[in-house]
């Protein structure tokens, strides 16, 4: 990893840049050492997620919005993380996201990828981020990442992205409220897509009376945080409330007001300290995430898989505890730590 | 998580509208754990060029019932090289007459299947061929 390849990528060394992305993807040594140079590159990028449940529209939306960002500042390059799922029995993935692209391939500037989501719940995929971060170092000014069709639950997006689009559809009947519960806490902009069909105008209705009631809510959380966090993470009190816009975006009606509504959350971000905050936080989970897979490792190198099936055995006969056996198991970890630091 | 996952485009170049072979190929594809990155129908050779070079698959799948293949499949194959990604596979499906398979295979296409191809076979010769690029 040198210099040279770092500055190959930003000025635009697509095939690079492709090859790299799959080494980060795959998790190769290459890859992983691309990583931790590229980071050092990156947090200029504003990070855009669109999520949303299956059939939204989020593909189509993406590309409008893509267009029409390339359209506000031509000299600011585009990427575009897509995912869709893996099948959980063949590993397999059909990654059908570029159908709804096609329009964008003529400007080089837009650089699309697919990913499946390799067996990661919540959305994303586990090298999401990671692949994010290989398109800020690479100078991409805005990073759109669209997640697999979600529900309830699949809410990651909101750790990596610095504005989180949730898109909607009129007509989704009553299974809608328990999605617009779990969506709303995240949305910094909320759509109602296929705007054109019966029911735009109640389904946004509806959404802004549900910002209206949680926004007053969040002012008090948020009050409450900053209390309790040390000086010099105190954020500022929020004062964003999430617009409820409609789109048409296959026919890229309400796509101006979206993307005033993007650029303008980003200033937003930049004057209340926000942006600051959420990267420090993305950073602090990364850490976090990180941290925990190789404390596992280190946990497995130090207490071998005998010693793990007679505390199973032990507690499953009723002698002990599985409280107890964890305690055991700390206790054997750190003898050994001890030991292989000697 | 290390595994190296295949990855491979399916693309219907021209303007014919029947992508069912497509489909069914990329079906099968993904049923035998691979990535099928799909693209949908009347794509020109320089947007299939294009999807492969920001995807960086390691095979192309080509369905093509147009007639058109001799015209598409050369123009597909000198633009993928011309982005640099010279050992990617690309391989044929459709109604490819006799006398145009040869010429098609002298030029670097992998294989041509024809209707009536058992998916298992095009899984299994797709797997052959990138594994053995990868060793080399």
């Amino acid at each position: 990893m040198t210099s040279d390849f770092i500055d190959s990528l930003r000025k635009g060394n697509r095939l690079a840049l492709s090859r790299i992305l799959s080494q980060v993807e795959d998790g190769t040594n290459n890859g992983k050492a691309a990583l931790e140079e590229l980071f050092l590159q990156t947090g200029a990028a504003q990070k855009i997620g669109v999520t949303g449940p299956p059939g939204s529209g989020k593909s189509t939306l993406v590309n409008a919005l893509a267009r029409e960002l390339r359209k506000r500042q031509p000299d600011q390059k585009v990427a575009i993380i897509a995912v869709d799922p893996s099948s959980p029995f063949t590993g397999g993935a059909l990654l059908g996201d570029r159908v709804r692209m096609l329009n964008l391939q003529d400007d080089k500037q837009i650089f699309i990828r697919s990913m499946a989501s390799r067996g990661a719940l919540g959305g994303l995929a586990e090298q999401t981020e990671a692949l994010s971060q290989v398109f800020d170092a690479a100078g991409y000014g805005f990073i759109l990442i669209e997640t697999v069709g979600a529900g309830q639950s699949e809410v990651d997006v909101v750790n990596l992205a610095h504005t989180t689009i949730v898109v909607d559809t009129p007509g989704m009947g009553d299974d809608i409220q328990s999605i617009k519960a779990g969506i709303l806490e995240i949305a910094d902009i909320l759509v109602v897509n296929k705007a054109d069909r019966p029911g735009a105008d109640q389904s946004a209705s509806h959404l802004r009376n549900m910002v209206e009631m949680g926004y007053s809510k969040a002012i008090t959380r948020h009050h409450l945080e900053d209390t309790l966090n040390s000086p010099g993470e105190v954020s500022q009190p929020q004062n964003w409330v999430p617009p409820v816009l409609k789109t048409v975006a296959s026919q890229f009606e309400g796509i101006e007001h979206l993307t005033d509504a993007v650029l303008s959350h980003a200033d937003y971000l930049r004057q209340s300290g926000q942006w600051h905050a959420k990267d420090r936080a993305a950073i602090r989970a990364n850490i976090r995430r990180q941290l925990i897979v190789e404390l596992l490792n280190d946990f497995r190198q130090n207490v071998p898989a005998e010693v793990v099936d007679s505390l199973v055995e032990q507690a499953q006969n009723r002698l002990i505890s599985p409280n107890e056996a964890v305690r055991e198991l700390l206790a054997y970890n750190r003898i050994n730590t001890l030991k292989s630091s000697e | 998580m290390t595994e190296k996952k295949i990855r491979v485009l399916i693309a219907k170049p021209g303007l014919d509208g029947h992508d069912r072979g497509a489909k069914v190929v990329a079906r099968a594809l993904r049923d035998d754990g691979m990535e099928v990155i799909y693209t949908g129908l009347r794509q020109t050779p320089e947007m299939i060029a294009e999807a492969a070079l920001q995807e960086d698959v390691d095979a192309i799948g080509l369905s093509i019932l147009s007639g058109a293949h001799n015209a598409l499949v050369p123009k597909v194959l000198a633009d993928v090289r011309a982005n640099g990604q010279t050992d990617v596979v690309v391989f044929v499906g459709g109604i490819i007459p006799e006398v145009d398979i040869q010429p098609l295979l002298d030029q670097g296409v992998f294989k041509i299947y024809g209707p009536g191809t058992d998916t298992r076979q095009v899984c299994k010769d797709i797997r052959e061929a990138v594994s053995a690029k990868a060793l080399a």
